[in-house]
């Protein structure tokens, strides 16, 4: 698989970046290099083997319901870049 | 006094004997690191809380109320979130971010006394091998200052190595507390995946993060290990297995059986490495240890299975940066879409960029198959290869990293050998098995090599039983202290 200059333009709008040409450029040499070298793991026949996604085999641990105090609403805004009638605000998103 | 060449179970009984006050350790090691800035360790120090503490802590330890870990100075890696104090995680994106919140490590940590001196410099977000990835300058080796000091805990280990601190708490996702360790010449623990919480620590990839310790002896390791581990609801990952007192080590390996992986012995391991290993493993076995050759065969696929199950995760967990809650954003936008994307362009550095891309891309329509879901599978098969070498030896000894601590700048234009530096680390956090470094000898050049010890599941006990055999056993390790 090769990875064009149209794909990595297509992969950095969904991971919301942006780059230069030039580095949209070198980042396709790259990839292609990575990619290259992570399809070593066609040399493995898993048609038979279960993926691993979590090695703790532990299932959902549960907690009771219960109601707990936890941030205030200024604590929880304290950090945002801008904030208003104790809101997250954001630049307009419908003209 | 010389503290820099003590580690705490040496400066408790000075500090229980009133031989010493926490206030001039906690003075000490504020004074080493302001001796010692170009070596960009830290990059926010507590002056005036850490003095207080001491104050508070000297008048515990006057009553006989103290914890145990009083005056155990702390140098905490900045992708800990500790409250009301600045956490970084090394990037632009947090640079004025204050948490309103605390990890659980670092409360229970407090609450035994211990004394947070400042955080720690780190590649961003925990995605680097050399500690080039800061965004607050790049750290340097404390045995040579034209080297880097691994990563990405690297500030963490070149602070414990330095003497500007006792100790340090590192993460460690793909080796990032075992190879800074190693090139550092210092002590450093992960535990066991679940073994600590991971409440509090910025997750870079989720299954495979965990937090542990970077200490100047394995018996501070040990004890920092006892106070940090143990089940926390905050951590719905994090284990019920009960904690065992890990600082009290049986003395002998004799009649143990230590596994020597072939495949571990590759064409790239430097050979003052090797022959270091080689020093260790003939130790052992003069110890009455019976040493056994054990087969990883599927080692060779752990760095390609790791650089995509990592970076995958880190696509979506570094997701939550968009310049909305908290954290930079850019503000001259003109809509709401701009703005998450301008804010996420110019808050991340590049190499955390490169990983979202390729963890997006191997996460993206028609190649989650080909790739995640590959190394998924990839991932049960190593896994597998330790239960089946865990049947007969009770321990496997590897190097942590086949080369010394390489140069600034060495490695920065080419991300592929930088990643494949990882080499020998990054199947215990795949399998989530804790795994140790501890020094084992020097090169020709006076640069520390580490020895890596990995051990079963929940089993840290008999690694540090190994480690604090071969500190203690050792002749090359006497005098390893740098002086700075």
């Amino acid at each position: 698989m090769s990875v064009t200059l149209a794909d990595v333009e297509n992969i950095a709008r969904l991971a919301k970046l942006s780059f230069s040409k030039e580095e949209m450029i070198t980042f396709t040499g790259q990839f292609n290099q990575i990619l290259q070298y992570m399809e070593k793991l066609n040399e493995l026949d898993t048609e038979n083997v279960e993926p691993t996604f979590h090695v703790l085999d532990s299932g959902n641990p549960l907690r009771d319901d219960v109601q707990q105090t936890w941030l205030t609403p200024e604590q929880a805004l304290a950090n945002a870049p801008k904030a208003k009638n104790g809101f997250f605000s954001v630049p307009k998103m419908i003209g | 006094m010389n503290i820099s060449s003590l580690d705490y179970s040496s400066l408790r009984s000075l500090l229980i004997a009133k031989e010493i006050s926490c206030q001039e350790v906690t003075r000490f090691y504020l004074d080493k690191i302001e001796q010692n800035r170009q070596l960009n360790a830290f990059i926010s120090v507590f002056a005036d809380k850490a003095l207080e503490r001491a104050r508070e802590i000297d008048y515990k330890l006057a009553q006989g109320t103290a914890g145990s870990l009083a005056g155990l100075v702390l140098g905490i890696k900045d992708l800990l979130v500790m409250q009301n104090a600045r956490t970084t995680c090394g990037s632009k994106i947090l640079e004025n971010f204050i948490p309103p919140f605390q990890a659980t490590v670092l409360n229970k940590l407090q609450a035994e006394d211990a004394i947070f001196i400042g955080k720690t410099n780190l590649d961003e977000f925990g995605m680097g091998s050399s500690n080039e990835n800061s965004y607050y300058k790049p750290v340097k080796n404390p045995h040579d200052t034209t080297r880097v000091p691994g990563g990405s805990s690297g500030g963490s280990a070149a602070a414990v190595a330095g003497s500007l601190c006792t100790a340090a708490l590192g993460t460690d996702t793909g080796g990032s507390i075992r190879q800074p360790a190693s090139f550092c010449g210092v002590v450093g623990l992960k535990p066991t995946y679940g073994r600590v919480s991971r409440f509090g620590m910025v997750a870079y990839a989720s299954s495979l993060d965990q937090i542990g310790p970077l200490a100047k002896s394995v018996a501070d390791a040990a004890l920092l290990l006892r106070f940090m581990a143990g089940f926390d609801e905050l951590d719905s990952t994090s284990a019920s297995v009960p904690v065992a007192d890990y600082s009290v080590m049986n003395g002998s390996v004799k009649g143990l059986r230590v596994g020597i992986p072939k495949e571990y012995f590759i064409s790239g391991l430097e050979p003052d490495v090797n022959s270091a290993i080689e020093n260790t493993i003939q130790l052992l076995k003069d110890s009455g240890a019976e040493i056994c050759e054990v087969s990883l065969p599927h080692t060779e696929y752990a760095i390609a299975t790791y650089y995509i199950i990592a970076t995958a995760e880190a696509s979506a967990n570094l997701a939550r940066f968009d310049g909305v809650r908290y954290g930079y954003r850019d503000e001259h936008a003109s809509n709401l879409e701009e703005m998450y994307i301008n804010s996420r362009t110019n808050g991340f550095g590049e190499e955390v960029k490169r990983r979202i891309m390729l963890g997006t891309y191997v996460l993206s329509s028609g190649y989650y198959d080909a790739y995640y879901r590959k190394a998924q599978k990839v991932r049960t098969l190593i896994k597998k290869d330790f239960e089946e070498a865990f049947k007969t030896v009770h321990c496997i000894l590897t190097p942590t990293s086949p080369t010394t601590a390489f140069r600034l700048n060495e490695k920065v234009a080419d991300p592929l050998t930088m990643y494949l530096s990882d080499v020998f680390t990054v199947s215990l956090n795949l399998a989530g098995l804790p795994g140790i470094s501890l020094p084992c000898g020097k090169d020709k050049q006076g640069l520390p090599i580490g020895v890596q010890l990995i051990g079963k599941a929940f089993d840290e006990q008999m690694i540090l039983r190994f480690a604090g055999f071969i500190e203690k056993n050792n002749p090359i390790l006497n005098n390893r202290q740098v002086s700075v």
